[in-house]
């Protein structure tokens, strides 16, 4: 056969097979970088302001951003299909109406959050269903999806409701104790957890494969027999879910439902994840980068509250930035030919 | 219609065909693609689909695996009458089919392409050790040496097409279509795919081989199937029938009810002589046409024959810029030139209408009139529009001169019928006032009225002293417009004659590959 | 063509006039309009003059979505634009000249014809698709808007710069004129010069455009510089408008407006025809239905719902899927002919 062995093989052929032949595989490469440009700013954090590097700050990371985690993670399902869901602020925002208003009406929590989580699943199958049947761009339905539920806030209140139910206030005071004395609050834990369900389904499950299939090529994907209508659904159903439970997460942050709350969320979900390295045309990216890219916004925020001076608005700008330097990136990586 | 042979020797052993097609019909709005063609596949064998652009063969291989509902017609698979559904159904029965552009995803690994949908799975979690193992015996089986971790995309396409190949496998398919799979390999590679071929066929595997390579239809398969303009032509052993008679199946004579149009070329005093309005010398393009010497003189008109597949239409583009070359030289009126985009060959008076009318002409969405104009604006630029009276002048002119119907310049272009639409694609260049045109199957697909309508303009042109590259399957076309012939095969020019008293058979001799030594 | 015109803006006109007839219902007095010291008032005035700014980008943003474009980075554009002229002014030593405000004024719609340049560039050179290379702006153009007034909402004084969002010229608000202006210009630069046929034809079939020597790359580029000057020229409306610039809030949410507009006035997503008269109409139903839902007694966020409703219905009746799903389907028998043998 013409095919030749990859070229540096003897290389390392003194190492044991198993650790010679492990190298990373590509499409780790970009977490990587994701990870390496995070450790890069916080190690330069750590250099110029002190107490930066003290472990509680990088856990605050998880706490102030434990809803983006969720919700860049179901953004994450959903580009991986080369489609966009500009629907998500407004849903962390209908979200936070929906526990606040059934609260204050005196429901039980679990009631509530059942109500919340199915409501954002819902909608996003319904957008979902019209993408995939009525083939018409993710981009608009989501679209329409966004002034939907932004428009069902304001049809509850215009006001801000405060929540006073108990279960809610006591679980957003609690804290959990990690060793050193530092804290993590019980919203960190459900977002690693939806990181870690996500990260397994994408890869071990089918469902997760075909994710991927699509994103590389849909009309591959239908001619290799794939479940393409139910996939392309799916991810709407995921994002969706993730958003209305972001939004519950994002409601024991703030305490109180908003109609403005979460405005333009939408925007650092997608940041997030293109930071984290996942293609915006789909295929390739992986949810680790996706939480990896929160925790760079974070640290952004973080730099800019750690200097009196740095104004707010570098946040944007830097985010920015960095879109622009990812989106470079892979088009210069997808300009390849394979 | 059918002609059935005599059975190969070598079928035999096998009495039960893997699929019975018969009587098979499939229409388009419009179109009728299939009228009541037919196609046995047998077990063990290679079986050669064969026909020109438009003849019906992925029409036929559609209708098989459930991609097209048939309108008539049976299809038997395995003994009983099926009808598929879509791909997964058919996929299910054992008919894998391996397409041309090779429809697997380069961002997943060769092992996830080659099991996805189908991975083995322990605990509800897809078994990734599993699935590397078994794509690697599949692969190995196959000789074919890659690692099954690796990236889909790291790989030429020419392994892509042999992991293709290894899915289907893996199906347990007892009926393999490989749709054009040596359209883009190297010879080698070739080499590799047959020797894949070979083992599933000597496993009992029933293949359908599609290619536009007659050397390699004849290297590999066992029986061919011929269709022609959506019509079975007839099922031949590929050991009892030549080169020669397959071509001739494939082009067939057109009934010859198109008045004879003059050859004006004859009259033609200027012709081959003086200095050629383009020259190229060494002309050619990694993975489409190998380099190619061509003249052409002032009011010539140049045939170029070959079949679908042989260069011909790369060869076009090349001329045009619409494909940029990567070696060679082109010398447009004694000066050295570069085409590396349309607009350049454009501002050459370069000309050129694809054989794509619908990808690369139309503009569906516009009118008559916008379509027309279109090349002309274009390079006058945005701002300097067309004045209006010029527009129109220019518009009715050329509808009335063309016998374009709607007669209306404001009907809108995707409404019109396919002569209308390559009569309003000519007019768009010949407004352009070009001093090369380049024509790639004007013709194809356009009832025999308009058809001869083409055919006078291209003569009434060459007079005028335009010169003319003719592209097309018709044999009887290309020779009865063309001062000079070009064939080409195999990415290659491998004939050049000057069209005096050149006749089908001779061309269709070169074409086959029979008559290597000429004048 | 003139019929077909007339019946793809059958439904945009509809809804537009069905607004109108609910708000008449509503209030009798609706259609009336008043002088008052020269100036012309009423709602239709209103509605004309706050829906100016989401016009002018409407009308940009029809070129950039008929060649299958979009830009999400107007909103962050228009910020800019209040930005600069803002500081400028602000930051002179006589902030009331009319000198200074031309300068002002000129300066911000020239930075944001560099924007529309570095989008093009993006888009056109490197071939990022639009929605990418737009997004970069759009999240990075606040905070540069940010920037350039240091946080602050900066009011100024200058009588000729309050005057283009705010002021009257025989009778009539300058920003219904300027408006008005450059619809009239862009239907003039795309319909009396080749450049509307060249856009559509690239928005249609890039491929077949290119090989009849249209130059797809330069078309694309030019589109998003003029989207980005209408940005510019609504940016500066806007920040007249109360005379101070505000980073944060100045153009939130227009570039969706501003595509739904667009949809409305029934150029497709998928690129190629376009009408500007349809978006004309498209911007005059958002900004009525703005001006209606208070006037009916519903709170006026729940603008929202409406605006939702309107984009999924105009989706689904130019979604070809959509429309053979709701016709009725019928099957005709096919012709039997005998088989071959």
């Amino acid at each position: 056969m013409s095919v030749q062995a990859p070229v540096i093989k003897d290389l390392g052929s003194s190492l044991p097979e198993s650790v010679r032949r492990y190298t990373p595989p590509p499409r780790f490469y970009p977490v990587i970088a994701t990870f390496a440009l995070f450790v890069g700013m916080f190690g330069a954090g750590t250099i110029r302001y002190e107490g930066f590097s003290s472990p509680q700050v990088i856990l605050n990371l998880f706490v102030d951003n434990a809803f983006l985690i969720v919700l860049a993670v179901g953004m994450t399902f959903v580009i991986l299909t080369g489609g966009i869901d500009l629907s998500v602020g407004s849903v962390v925002a209908l979200s936070t109406m929906i526990a606040a208003s059934t609260l204050r009406a005196g429901w039980p929590a679990p009631l509530t959050i059942i109500a919340v989580l199915l409501t954002g699943s819902v909608l996003g199958l319904l957008m979902g269903l019209v993408i995939h049947y009525f083939e018409i761009q993710p981009f608009i339905v989501t679209l329409a999806g966004m002034f939907l539920a932004r428009g069902l806030c304001y049809l509850i209140s215009v006001e801000s409701i405060p929540i006073k139910n108990e279960t809610f206030t006591s679980f957003a005071m609690g804290t959990i104790e990690v060793p050193g004395g530092h804290f993590i609050t019980p919203a960190v834990v459900i977002s690693l957890v939806v990181l870690v369900i996500a990260a397994w389904a994408l890869h071990m499950t089918r469902f997760g494969r075909t994710v991927y299939a699509v994103g590389g090529s849909e009309q591959s994907a239908l001619l290799m027999g794939l479940a393409v209508a139910r996939t392309k659904v799916g991810v709407y159903v995921i994002s969706g879910f993730c958003s209305s439970l972001a939004g519950l997460l994002f409601s024991l942050y703030m305490l109180s439902g908003y109609s403005l709350h979460a405005v333009g969320m939408e925007l650092d979900a997608i940041a997030a994840v293109v930071i984290g390295g996942t293609l915006l045309t789909g295929g390739s990216g992986l949810v680790l980068g996706s939480a990896l890219g929160v925790l760079v916004l974070g640290t952004i925020q973080t730099f800019i509250s750690f200097d009196g001076n740095l104004s707010s608005w570098w946040t944007k700008i830097t985010i920015g930035v960095l879109l622009l330097v990812f989106v470079m990136i892979q088009r210069i990586f997808t300009r390849r030919p394979a | 219609m059918t002609q059935m042979s005599a059975a190969p020797a070598q079928a035999t052993r096998t009495a039960e065909p893997v699929v019975e097609m018969s009587g098979v019909s499939v229409s388009f709005p419009g179109v009728k693609a299939l009228q009541s063609v037919g196609l046995t596949l047998r077990p063990g064998e290679v079986h050669a689909l064969m026909g020109e652009n438009g003849a019906g063969k992925s029409t036929l291989i559609k209708a098989l695996t459930g991609v097209y509902s048939i309108d008539e017609g049976t299809i038997i698979v395995g003994g009983e009458p099926r009808t598929f559904s879509g791909p997964a159904e058919s996929q299910a029965a054992g008919i894998s089919t391996v397409y041309q552009e090779i429809n697997l995803c380069t961002n997943l690994t060769v092992a996830e392409n080659m099991l996805l949908g189908r991975e083995p799975r322990s605990f509800g979690r897809i078994d990734t050790r599993e699935m590397n193992r078994r794509a690697g015996s599949v692969l190995a089986r196959l000789g074919v040496d890659i690692e099954p971790r690796s990236l889909l995309g790291s790989h030429p396409i020419a392994i892509q097409q042999l992991v293709a190949i290894a899915r289907a496998v893996d199906i347990d398919a007892e009926l393999l279509i490989l749709d054009e799979p040596t359209s883009s390999l190297d010879a080698d590679e070739v080499v590799k795919l047959f020797e894949v071929m070979r083992t599933l066929r000597d496993e009992g595997v029933a293949i359908v081989f599609v290619s536009h390579f007659l050397d390699q239809v004849f290297e590999i398969s066992d029986r061919m199937t011929v269709l022609r303009n959506g019509r079975l032509v007839g099922e031949y052993v590929t050991a009892d029938t030549t080169q020669l008679q397959l071509v001739q199946a494939m082009i067939g004579r057109e009934l010859e009810t198109l008045e004879k149009i003059e050859r004006q070329a004859e009259q033609n005093t200027v012709r081959a002589t003086g200095t050629p309005l383009m020259e190229v010398l060494d002309l050619g393009r990694k993975g489409s046409v190998e380099a190619v010497d061509l003249q052409v003189f002032e009011g010539e008109v140049i045939g170029v024959a070959g079949l679908l597949g042989s260069g011909r239409t790369e060869l076009a583009r090349l001329l045009f810029g619409a494909d940029a070359a990567d070696h060679g030289d082109i010398q447009l009126r004694a000066r050295r030139t570069k085409l590396r985009t349309p607009r350049q060959a454009i501002d050459q008076k370069i000309a050129f209408s694809s054989e794509n009318r619908r990808s690369e002409g139309v503009i569906g969405d516009l009118s008559i009139a916008d379509n027309m104009v279109l090349a002309l604006q274009a390079s006058r630029g945005w701002l300097r529009p067309l004045p209006a009276k010029t527009k129109e002048r220019l518009v009715t002119q050329y509808i009335d001169a063309l016998d374009i119907r709607p007669t209306d310049p404001h009907a809108l272009m995707r409404n019109l019928s396919g002569g209308n639409q390559q009569k309003v694609l000519l007019a768009r260049w010949l407004i352009t006032e070009p001093e090369l045109l380049i024509l790639d199957e004007p013709t194809r697909g356009i009832d025999i009225g308009a058809k001869a309508q083409i055919q006078q303009l291209v003569a009434d042109l060459a007079q005028q002293g335009v010169s003319v590259v003719f592209i097309s399957a018709e044999l009887e076309e290309v020779l009865r417009l063309s001062d000079r012939l070009v064939v080409m095969r195999d990415r290659r020019k491998i004939d050049e004659r000057s069209n005096d008293d050149v006749s089908v058979a001779d061309v269709l001799e070169i074409i086959a590959g029979e008559v290597r030594d000429d004048a | 063509m003139r019929s077909l015109t007339r019946h793809t803006l059958f439904w945009p006109l509809l809804a537009l006039a069905l607004l109108l007839v609910v708000n008449v219902i509503a209030t009798p007095s609706f259609f009336s309009i008043r002088i008052q010291d020269g100036h012309l008032y009423g709602s239709l005035i209103d509605i004309l003059r706050n829906g100016a700014p989401t016009l002018l980008i409407a009308l940009g943003m029809t070129l950039v979505i008929a060649t299958r474009g979009i830009d999400l980075s107007v909103g962050a554009i228009v910020a800019i634009a209040g930005a600069v002229t803002c500081t400028y002014l602000a930051g002179s030593p006589d902030e009331g000249s009319v000198s200074r405000a031309i300068v002002a004024m000129s300066l911000a719609v020239g930075v944001c014809v560099l924007l529309g340049l570095w989008n093009g560039f993006l888009i056109a050179v490197l071939g990022i698709q639009p929605i990418i290379a737009t997004l970069v702006l759009m999240t990075a153009g606040r905070g540069l808007a940010m920037l350039i007034t240091d946080g602050q909402i900066i009011t100024v004084n200058n009588a000729l710069f309050k005057k283009v969002g705010a002021g009257f010229v025989l009778g009539l608000p300058v920003a219904i004129l300027i408006a008005m202006a450059v619809f009239a210009v862009t239907a003039v630069l795309t319909r009396r010069t080749a450049l509307g046929m060249l856009i559509e034809s690239v928005g249609i079939n890039p491929e077949a455009s290119r090989l009849a020597g249209v130059r797809a790359r330069t078309i694309t580029w030019t589109v998003y510089v003029f989207v980005a000057f209408c940005a510019g020229i609504a940016g500066v409306m806007i920040a007249s408008n109360t005379s101070a610039a505000d980073a944060n809030n100045a153009g939130l949410f227009i570039e969706l407006d501003a595509i739904l507009a667009v949809v409305i006035g029934g150029t497709s997503l998928a690129g190629g025809r376009f009408s500007l008269t349809g978006t004309l109409i498209g911007a005059m139903f958002i900004q009525t239905l703005a001006t209606t839902i208070p006037t009916i007694g519903i709170p006026s966020e729940t603008n929202y719902l409406f605006k939702a409703v309107v984009v999924i219905l105009v989706c689904l009746l130019q979604s070809p899927k959509a429309r053979a799903a709701l016709s009725v389907r019928r099957q005709s028998p096919l012709l039997t002919k005998g088989s071959a043998a």
